[in-house]
């Protein structure tokens, strides 16, 4: 009898977390949806103002990689402080479906993609406004568990027998780094797993179901309390660049020409290194 | 008129002949049941009374489908049940058959299955299980509907079917729920005298409920009438009929019936009315007569009838041939007219009448 | 004097579960507009999107989509693992609506709900609630992994539990139905007779309520061989071992959205053929 009420008991706790932490799971993936036209048609004085930049007012749309939530809200409160009369709307997502989206019409401002190939579907698709322009890069680094038990040190250790490990899928930008550093490394990897979106990658450590991942740096650096990373030399074969880009069928095409040159000032910059980016 | 309800002693069948022997006791909320059973071998009981009596409650807890909460059963002196002695055989473990108002026939199985479903759970093979089913669908005269399903057989047939389903575990007790209700009228002739037959040749107990007292007259051997749980009176149809002790009985048997206090050759009503009859009485006496033995007049008629009295028609219907009328007045009856009377008489409710009966068409009776 | 409307009159031959019942042809009766215009916008609604997909369809590159062996891998798979799930979810389900709908259950209504919350749950939080308990560290997983040497997530067991996971209330729900419907005094009559309830429940309930249990079956097919979240949340995607048509379609999404399309397809025509057929052999007999 006692059993069973602290085994219930258990259960109830455990299907709390799992709710808590699923919440956190979805919410990563289901940003979408808030994607509210700028509605601003003041599109202001059409002439540039003093340093070239034009100036900026109204509502700004911008679609980002999830991977650059944190960052991004930072930049968002930031630029709205610098420029005001602006308010920056974010619709974080994967950057593959932010592209769908975009293609398909969505009321954006700015694309910021976790990748070159899916910034390349809105370019060839005549989405963007001039070049996109790389403005951080981000690195893969082995995500383990606190404390790093089994006492990973470098690619080469993934590949032992008793090490379960989760990667990205091909498919996605995570998982492209992934083939890419392992393939320099010489290395033949097989995980168990191979996961949609760099979360899920990341997930897996944290309940330990695996005991490594190749997850990018800022994931690790914004999940600190639960993972470590551990950096490898041939991550610098598989960078990953961010690129940016202002989109031409923008409603408000001053505020995301402004908005983009931000997150390429100086003052970004320090934002981005801060969360384990590194820029170009 | 209201008659007191003390329960006859009817020292049935007991002894060395007891086949089934049982006191039902089940307490609800809102109802209890208390009823005595007893039969012999080969004796077939119909427990008759109104909607609600617990007629099917009893038939249950004998069926083993509802415990009891007090009293016993015991089947050839087998106990089945005795709550006290925390005992309940459960339904699959009695020798008992039931037929179910509706048949409950499965649907999925073929009538040869379903008379094959008991001697399978029995233990018999398929195969053995389905010859003996055969020839009791033979013996029902059914061998050409074996591989029928319920959906597809008359009412008529499904009956037999049920019979031979229940028959076909060799119960020490049959059951019986409203075998015929389910039946229109004309089938309902048919199935009855098959019905009696096959319990005739029937060899245990036989136990049917219904609130048909023409069912119960013709197919048992003795009728016990129960209402709000406890038995009102029992013993054989003739008995019951002749001797009816409760309102609900004599309108089951289409008599009028009173109770009161017989001085002589006549019994003197509660209210002081008094009824001639012909049988010498003294003490509590019942007395009844059928609604033929009344006839009726618009004025009042002269007659040397001792038994007259004033009425006045509450109602007409008409009950085959003949008109039933109601009569309310100093003594509420039932009286038959031929429609032809009716007509000459001029009658319509609320019509004022006299209503006259010969002493030697009552019958009375001690109480 | 008889009286023969009883109230109690009840013709029962035809069974408790109205699949039963005679199928009746409705005659040229006159639809009313008010019926049948919302009827037609929600089979337009529910249609539209997978002409969608057919108009879109890479029609000329399919051929080449359909040689890779990946696709007919997870297609295997998918097929395999929801079969499985559905067999799990009727083995256990089955049982479990007979408990919800026959018996006095001490909190019947809160075990009830507990069976639906799969239903309501998102997948991805079912996926998780599933690592959390039969998980490495999972409170039943980590003790199958001392004792046994067994470990559910990332095996194609793992997708076939995620998936019965998500698709078992389906089959509970419908199959508790049925049993409701069915009148339970057959199951007194095959007492009567002799069955243990357990016979009685085998061979009287459990053919009375085919048609219910069909029709759970087939939801729960069917909802298994759409899940995504539980199923990647708790077996991870391996292509041949864990990665299931939806799994498939929702990566090529990421890279290719023409091959996701394709792979759409196969999953759509396969799945409407199986539950054609399916409809065509269960359904229709009585």
């Amino acid at each position: 009898m006692s059993t069973r009420t602290t085994a219930t008991r258990r259960l109830a706790v455990a299907t709390a977390a799992a709710l808590v932490l699923g919440l956190g799971v979805t919410a990563c993936g289901s940003d979408g949806g808030k994607s509210t036209g700028s509605a601003s048609g003041a599109s202001a004085s059409s002439g540039t103002s003093d340093g070239g930049v034009p100036k900026a007012t109204g509502d700004i749309t911008v679609f980002a990689a999830a991977s650059l939530k944190e960052t991004f809200t930072d930049l968002g409160k930031k630029f709205e402080a610098t420029n005001p009369g602006t308010k920056v709307k974010f619709n974080f997502g994967g950057s593959s479906s932010l592209a769908t989206s975009i293609n398909s019409g969505a009321p954006a401002d700015v694309f910021a993609a976790a990748s070159p190939a899916t910034m390349k579907t809105v370019t060839d698709a005549g989405g963007a406004n001039g070049e996109p322009k790389t403005f951080v890069r981000n690195t893969l680094t082995i995500a383990v568990p606190k404390g790093n038990p089994k006492h990973i040190a470098g690619l080469k250790d993934l590949t032992g027998s008793g090490v379960k490990v989760a990667l990205c899928a091909k498919e996605v930008p995570c998982g492209a780094a992934a083939q890419t550093a392992l393939k320099a490394a010489g290395l033949d990897l097989t995980p168990v797993t191979l996961e949609q979106d760099v979360k899920g990658a990341l997930t897996k450590v944290e309940l330990g179901e695996v005991d490594a991942s190749l997850v990018y740096r800022t994931d690790v650096r914004s999940d600190a309390a639960k993972i470590d990373g551990v950096d490898f030399p041939e991550a610098d074969k598989a960078v990953n660049d961010y690129p940016i880009a202002a989109l031409a069928k923008a409603p408000n095409k001053d505020g995301a020409a402004a908005f983009v040159a931000y997150v390429r000032s100086p003052e970004a910059a320090q934002v981005l290194t801060a969360a384990g980016f590194q820029t170009p | 008129m209201n008659t007191p309800m003390d329960t006859p002693n009817t020292a049935s069948t007991s002894g060395a002949g007891t086949a089934l022997d049982a006191r039902l006791r089940v307490d609800r909320p809102a109802f209890s049941l208390d009823l005595t059973l007893a039969a012999a071998p080969g004796e077939v009981i119909a427990l008759l009374g109104p909607n609600g009596a617990g007629k099917s409650t009893a038939l249950r807890a004998l069926a083993g489908l509802l415990p009891l909460t007090g009293g016993h059963l015991r089947l050839d002196d087998r106990l089945l049940e005795d709550p006290d002695q925390r005992l309940h055989t459960p339904a699959e473990e009695r020798p008992v058959g039931v037929v179910f108002q509706d048949y409950l026939l499965f649907p999925h199985l073929s009538a040869l299955d379903n008379v094959a479903f008991g001697p399978r759970c029995q233990g018999l093979p398929k195969r053995a299980a389905r010859a003996e089913a055969a020839t009791w669908l033979e013996r029902m005269g059914l061998a050409d509907h074996a591989s029928v399903r319920p959906g597809r057989l008359s009412g008529g047939q499904a009956q037999r079917v049920a019979l031979a389903r229940a028959l076909a575990v060799r119960p020490r007790l049959l059951l019986l729920d409203e075998p015929l209700a389910a039946l229109d009228a004309r089938t309902r002739l048919d199935v009855r005298a098959q019905l009696r037959r096959h319990l005739t040749e029937f060899e245990a107990v036989a136990v049917l409920v219904t609130h048909d007292p023409l069912d119960a007259m013709v197919l048992a051997d003795r009728l016990v009438v129960i209402e709000d749980g406890h038995e009102v009176q029992s013993g054989s149809p003739a008995e019951v009929a002749r001797r009816p002790r409760t309102d609900y009985i004599a309108r089951l048997v289409g008599l009028n019936l009173y109770q009161g206090r017989a001085e002589g050759t006549r019994v003197v009503l509660p209210d002081g009315l008094a009824i001639a009859t012909v049988e010498e009485l003294s003490g509590p006496a019942f007395v009844a007569f059928p609604p033929s033995a009344v006839t009726l007049y618009r004025e009042r008629p002269q007659s040397s009838a001792r038994n007259l009295w004033q009425a006045e028609v509450t109602g007409l219907d008409l009950h085959g041939d003949r008109v039933r009328a109601e009569l309310a007045g100093d003594l509420p009856m039932a009286a038959d007219l031929t429609p032809a009377a009716v007509a000459e008489l001029g009658l319509a409710p609320g019509a004022a009448v006299w209503a006259s009966v010969k002493a030697t068409q009552t019958h009375a009776y001690p109480a | 004097m008889r009286n023969r409307t009883t109230g109690r009159d009840r013709r029962g031959t035809n069974g408790g579960s109205a699949p039963a019942l005679p199928r009746r042809r409705q005659g040229a009766h006159r639809i009313p507009v008010t019926l049948l215009l919302p009827a037609l916008l929600g089979l337009a609604f529910l249609i539209l999107p997978l002409v969608g997909l057919l108009v879109r369809a890479p029609w000329s590159g399919l051929s080449e989509q359909l040689t890779s062996t990946a696709v007919w891998d997870a297609l295997r798979l998918s097929l395999i693992s929801a079969t499985a799930a559905t067999a799990v979810s009727l083995v256990l389900g089955v049982p479990l609506a007979w408990l919800l709908a026959r018996t006095e259950l001490p909190g019947r209504r809160v075990v009830r709900a507990l069976v639906t919350l799969p239903l309501v749950l998102p997948p991805v939080v079912g996926g998780v609630a599933l690592l959390l308990v039969l998980g490495r560290r999972g409170i039943v997983g980590s003790w199958l992994d001392s004792a046994f040497g067994i470990t559910l997530p990332f095996t194609t067991t793992g997708v076939v539990i995620a998936e019965a996971f998500v698709a078992m209330p389906f089959l509970v729900i419908s199959v508790e139905g049925a049993l409701r419907a069915a009148d339970p005094r057959y199951e007194e009559a095959a007492a009567t007779l002799g069955a243990s309830r357990l016979t009685a429940f085998r061979r009287v309930t459990l053919p009375m309520i085919a048609p219910g249990i069909a029709a759970g079956a087939v939801l729960a097919w069917a909802r298994a061989l759409g899940e995504f979240g539980a199923t990647i949340t708790f077996a991870g995607n391996f292509p041949g071992r864990t990665q299931t048509m939806p799994l498939a379609v929702y990566l090529a999404m990421e890279s290719d959205p023409q091959a996701a399309i394709a792979l759409s397809l196969v999953l759509l025509v396969v799945s409407v053929a199986v539950l054609v057929g399916l409809r065509d052999r269960w359904m229709s007999t009585p």
